[in-house]
Formats: structure tokens, C-alpha cells, sequence
């Protein structure tokens, strides 16, 4: 009997605690969450997204830093994509016992997790160096390198849970592999390859560090791919570094703006698309 | 697995369409030429090697932007902890101790609770549940670490500085040895609070690869178990954890990795401080990801930005051991799985 309370007891204090890590996780997300809408809502207003990032003691918008996000992000996405989707399709049907599939397997993983500051100081040295100064066109490059091994990973993940059979059945019917990946396995798997651009859009939309010594920031509105460009993350990091009251509420706004797009997008791609990776 | 893959109707219907196609081809006309194959094939087997010249154009570069400073302090860089930019010396100690001190504290935190997340996830949580919570505890992962850098800035330090770390110095200041850790004043910004965020950053990675290991478990040893009348407890200590032991170190070796590269929290709450005379943790300090944040844009050339390179190379070398062993571990428990079933 002593033996068997003491069993349950021990049980009740361990399932006790798991529900306390559960909960404990549970409530940073809703306490940083409280904050950035509580804080957020407020800087809210139509000037946020008509006006230019202001110097300091003065009002202004963060519609420079917004646009310059949005140019930074979605080419990068361009860029990144292709070359994501292409090498995930070797991997996936060509590559599953070949040296360099299995190498690039391996390198693409750790490129996954590996910190994005080093990917900004590669991209200075191979491309801000040279040129000579900081611009936007870096700044693309360094997100698209952070987006590859994103999409690589997911379009393998995707493809493999093609049956076989199906591809076999369109090899049966005559059709060359390329047609058969292009137009049979790829399609197929075409919801779970978008789930992966979806999280890597999430991923690189909130990215500071690859842009701090690539893209840098502008405090003027710029298009020009040539010249530093205004970013949400770097502004947010200025401004919210700094003493002055008005930096900091436009620093929340754009935090909210940042979060919320964040959310927005991993939540749509979790739900709409289902992970079936995860089962 | 097969019961999630996507809707297979409009696919197979699809193939059946294109084989058709290819079939109704006239015989004399030349046949579905190899050269499609050819070239489909060597374009996609060239972007997977741009995956691999990403890594070597990565190593080349920093090797090669920090080799002024190699060549410069040596072996010493590591070891010195003088970081003097106008008289030119410099060394990786501060930097180096920071990183590696907020990430200790990161998984002192992270790994008890990513553990019980996990055991919540996969035994005591209802199923219906079950995927809100996961999504809840991975939108965590989600959220941008530099709002991370600013919620703890201006929201979590101040907290900190007020109540927790005064009635931790007078908890834990007194105790002989681990005392030391806990004095000083509570300024807020420093090594313990940068380490407290970092851990709940890394909670979701290594939550979620915990519950994808634990979810591996034969369900037939599981219910031997509970059949001999273990308790859910036992279940998870006894057989589960056992059982999955190479998983979850990898989990915790992948959530260390992220700790240690983590860039944009650390450069906001650490303090960044070059000089560190003390050995409380409350104390501002430095990390590689820091330094490199604060001072790379203004370093311009010379041997101060090589100091910089050097560091971030210090920083990818410890990050691609610790991911490759993690990998390592993970795909050796992707092994056993394939053997016992």
C-alpha cells in the first residue's frame, strides 16, 4: 500500500508540474502578446502608413519602412523560392542516395538553424564590400538565403509523401520524369510546397540581424535597390533603443504590424494548409 | 503519414490526362525526348549544389575577412579579453563567456520546460486539444526576436531590476558558493535577463521536437506498460524517455544552437559591455551576436572590422558543430525507429 501511494503521488506531482511548463509557456505568449496590442493599437493611426519616419521630438508615420519591407521581403521570396523549389525537387527524386543529395541534405538542415547575423556578414563581405556600400540589393540577398533552405525543406518533405504509385502510374502511361515531377508530384504536393514559402515569408519578414550591415536603413523614402532602404525591423530597433516618447510608440506600432503579419501568416499556413509533416 | 497527404482525385485523374497526351503522340513524330530529362535533371542537380557553395562561399568569406585579425593575435584572440578598438587589441573572451553564459541559463530554463510541454502534449492533453496548444506553443517560435529584444527591454527589465532580482539576491545571495551569482545591483539589463528571454525563445524548438520524438514510441511498448499498471509517469520516465533518449539530446543540442546564434533579444538586453571585472550574473556584458550587432556598421576597415569577422566566424564554427551533432543524433534515432518496426 505505502508503495502504491507513493507511486501516485509522485505521478500526481510530475503530471502536476507538466501542466505548470504547459501553462508557463502558454503565459509568455499571452503576456508578450497583451503588450503588443495593448502598446500597439495605441500608436494606430492613419499617419502610420501616409507618413515618413520622423526625426526625433517630431510626429510622423512609419510608410517608408513599410514599403521598404514589403520590396525587401517579396523579392527576396522572388529569388529565394525558385532555387528553394528546384533544389527540394532534387532531393526529393533524384537525390535520395547520391552523394551530393545526401551532403546537401545535411548542410541545407544546419543552414536552416545556423544564426542569421552570419548570413548578413556574408553578404557583406561577398557583396557590400565590393561595391563599396550598403544597399537594398544586399539586403534582398541576404533574406533569399535565409528563404532557400526554408523552401528546400518543406518541397522535400512534400514530395515524399507523393505515394509512388502515383508517379509510377504516370511513368506507366509514357510520360519522361520531368514531365511526371513537373506536372504530376509537384502539383499534387503543390498546398504543402506554398505552406513552405508561406513559413519562410513569416521567417524573413521579422529577420533584424541579416539587414543590419546589408540593407542598414534610410530615414527618406528610396525605391532605389542601389541605395540603403528603410525596413521596419531596423527602424523598430532605432527608434526603440532610443529615449525620445514618439520613437517608442511608433516603434510598438511597427512591432504590432511586424507581429501581427507574423502570426497572421504562420497561423494560415498551419491551418489552411495542414502540416503533415507534424503527424 | 499517408492518411494527411494532400487529396490524391485530381492528381491521379491528372496523370492519367498527361500520359494520354504524351500516348496520342503520333509514332513517326520523334518520342518524348531524353533531352527534357537531361536538362530538368542537371537544373535542379545545380540548385542543389548552390545549397552546398551557400556553406562554402559562407566559410571562404569569413575566413577571408577575418584573416587579418588571425594572423594578427593568433591562438590569443580567444583567450585575451581586452576589446580596446582605438588602440587596436583585441580579444574574444567577453564576447565569447557572454554567448556562452546566456545560453547555459537559456537551457537551464528551456529543457525542464520544453520536457513537460512535450509530456503534456503527447499523454495528458485532451486530443481535440492537442493541435491548438502545439500551434499556441510553436506561434512562440513565430513571433520575431526582435520583438523578443523590445518586450524585454522596455517591458520584462524593469521588472526585473524592481522585484525578482532583489528577492532573488536575498533568497540566493546568501547561499556560499552559488551566492556570488545572485549579488550586485539589479540594474536589470545583463547576462541573467538576456538568458531568461533567450530561454523562453528556445522553449518552442525544443518542445516541439521533444513531442515529435515522443510520438515515435512504439504505441505497443507504451501500452505493455500501462498494461502492467505503470503510471503515466513511469510510462514517460521508464520507457518513453529511454527509449527516445538520442532525440531529445538532439532536441536540446538544436535549441542550443539557436540560443547561442540568437542575435537581436541579446543585443537589446545584455547591456554591452566590453569590461567584465565581476562574476554575478546580474552584471551587463557582451555576446558574439552583440558585439557583432553594435559595432560591425561602424567598424569600417582594417583590423577592428577583421576582430568583428573573426568573431563571427568563432560564433559559425561553434553553431555548426553543435547543429551537426544534433542532426547526427536526430537521424540516429530515425535509424533505431527504422529497425524495431
Amino acid at each position: 500500500m505505502e508503495l502504491r501511494t507513493r507511486r501516485r503521488l509522485t505521478n500526481r506531482i510530475a503530471l502536476g508540474l507538466s501542466l505548470a511548463a504547459m501553462s508557463f509557456g502558454l503565459f509568455w505568449l499571452c503576456w508578450i502578446l497583451y503588450t503588443v496590442f495593448h502598446l500597439g493599437l495605441s500608436g494606430l493611426s492613419l499617419d502610420l502608413f501616409t507618413k515618413m519616419t520622423p526625426p526625433p521630438g517630431s510626429t510622423g508615420g512609419l510608410a517608408n519602412a513599410i514599403v521598404g519591407s514589403l520590396i525587401l521581403v517579396g523579392f527576396a521570396t522572388l529569388i529565394g523560392t525558385p532555387i528553394g523549389i528546384l533544389a527540394g525537387v532534387y532531393l526529393a527524386e533524384y537525390g535520395q542516395r547520391t552523394a551530393l543529395g545526401v551532403a546537401t541534405r545535411f548542410i541545407n538542415d544546419i543552414l536552416l538553424s545556423a544564426p542569421s547575423i552570419v548570413i548578413g556578414l556574408f553578404v557583406y563581405a561577398a557583396y557590400v564590400a565590393p561595391m563599396g556600400k550598403f544597399s537594398a540589393m544586399a539586403g534582398i540577398f541576404a533574406l533569399a538565403l535565409i528563404v532557400i533552405p526554408v523552401v528546400v525543406r518543406t518541397t522535400e518533405n512534400m514530395l515524399l509523401l507523393i505515394p509512388s504509385s502515383l508517379r509510377e502510374a504516370a511513368f506507366a502511361l509514357g510520360a519522361p520524369k520531368w514531365i511526371v515531377v513537373m506536372r504530376v508530384t509537384i502539383r499534387s504536393a503543390k498546398a504543402g510546397v506554398v505552406t513552405g514559402v508561406l513559413l519562410a515569408i513569416a521567417r524573413i519578414s521579422g529577420e533584424t540581424a541579416p539587414l543590419l550591415f546589408t540593407a542598414l536603413s534610410n530615414q527618406f523614402w528610396s525605391l532605389d535597390l542601389r541605395e540603403p532602404m528603410a525596413n521596419l525591423p531596423m527602424t523598430i530597433f532605432k527608434f526603440a533603443m532610443s529615449p525620445f516618447g514618439d520613437w517608442q510608440t511608433l516603434a510598438w506600432a511597427g512591432v504590432f504590424l511586424i507581429t501581427m503579419s507574423v502570426l497572421a501568416l504562420n497561423v494560415i499556413a498551419r491551418v489552411f494548409f495542414r502540416e503533415p509533416t507534424k503527424s | 503519414m499517408v492518411a494527411d497527404a494532400p487529396d490524391l482525385g485530381p492528381g491521379i485523374l491528372h496523370a492519367v490526362a498527361v500520359g494520354e497526351r504524351i500516348k496520342k503522340r503520333p509514332t513517326g513524330r520523334k518520342k518524348p525526348s531524353i533531352i527534357g530529362d537531361l536538362v530538368f535533371f542537371n537544373v535542379t542537380r545545380v540548385f542543389a549544389a548552390l545549397v552546398l557553395l551557400m556553406l562554402g562561399g559562407i566559410i571562404v568569406s569569413l575566413v577571408y575577412g577575418a584573416w587579418p585579425a588571425i594572423e594578427r593575435f593568433g591562438i590569443a584572440f580567444l583567450v585575451r579579453s581586452e576589446w580596446n578598438p582605438p588602440a587596436e587589441r583585441f580579444g574574444a573572451l567577453i564576447p565569447i563567456y557572454g554567448t556562452l553564459v546566456t545560453s547555459a541559463i537559456a537551457l537551464l530554463i528551456a529543457v525542464p520546460v520544453s520536457f513537460g510541454i512535450a509530456l503534456f502534449l503527447t499523454e495528458l492533453s485532451p486530443v481535440w486539444l492537442r493541435r491548438p496548444l502545439g500551434i499556441a506553443i510553436e506561434l512562440l517560435a513565430g513571433i520575431p526576436s526582435i520583438v523578443y529584444g523590445m518586450w524585454g527591454l522596455l517591458v520584462f527589465t524593469p521588472i526585473m531590476s524592481q522585484y525578482v532580482q532583489p528577492i532573488m539576491t536575498g533568497v540566493l545571495g546568501p547561499i556560499p558558493i552559488v551566492g556570488a551569482l545572485f549579488r550586485g545591483p539589479p540594474i536589470g539589463i545583463g547576462l541573467l535577463t538576456a538568458g531568461i528571454i533567450l530561454g523562453i525563445m528556445v522553449i518552442p524548438f525544443i518542445a516541439s521536437v521533444m513531442r515529435d520524438v515522443f510520438e515515435v514510441t512504439p504505441r505497443l511498448i507504451k501500452e505493455s506498460a500501462y498494461g502492467l499498471g505503470a503510471t503515466t509517469w513511469e510510462v514517460v520516465w521508464r520507457i518513453v524517455l529511454p527509449y527516445t533518449r538520442v532525440g531529445v539530446i538532439g532536441g536540446i543540442i538544436l535549441g542550443l544552437g539557436r540560443a547561442l546564434g540568437e542575435t537581436m533579444a541579446v543585443t537589446f538586453l545584455i547591456g554591452n559591455n566590453n569590461v567584465l571585472d565581476t562574476i554575478t550574473l546580474y552584471a551587463p556584458g557582451n555576446s558574439i551576436t552583440s558585439a557583432l550587432a553594435n559595432e560591425f556598421a561602424e567598424a569600417g576597415e582594417g583590423v577592428y572590422n577583421a576582430a568583428l569577422v573573426e568573431l563571427g566566424l568563432i560564433l559559425f564554427f561553434i553553431t555548426f558543430v553543435v547543429l551537426a551533432l544534433s542532426k547526427f543524433l536526430l537521424l540516429r534515432l530515425g535509424r533505431q525507429e527504422g529497425t524495431t518496426t
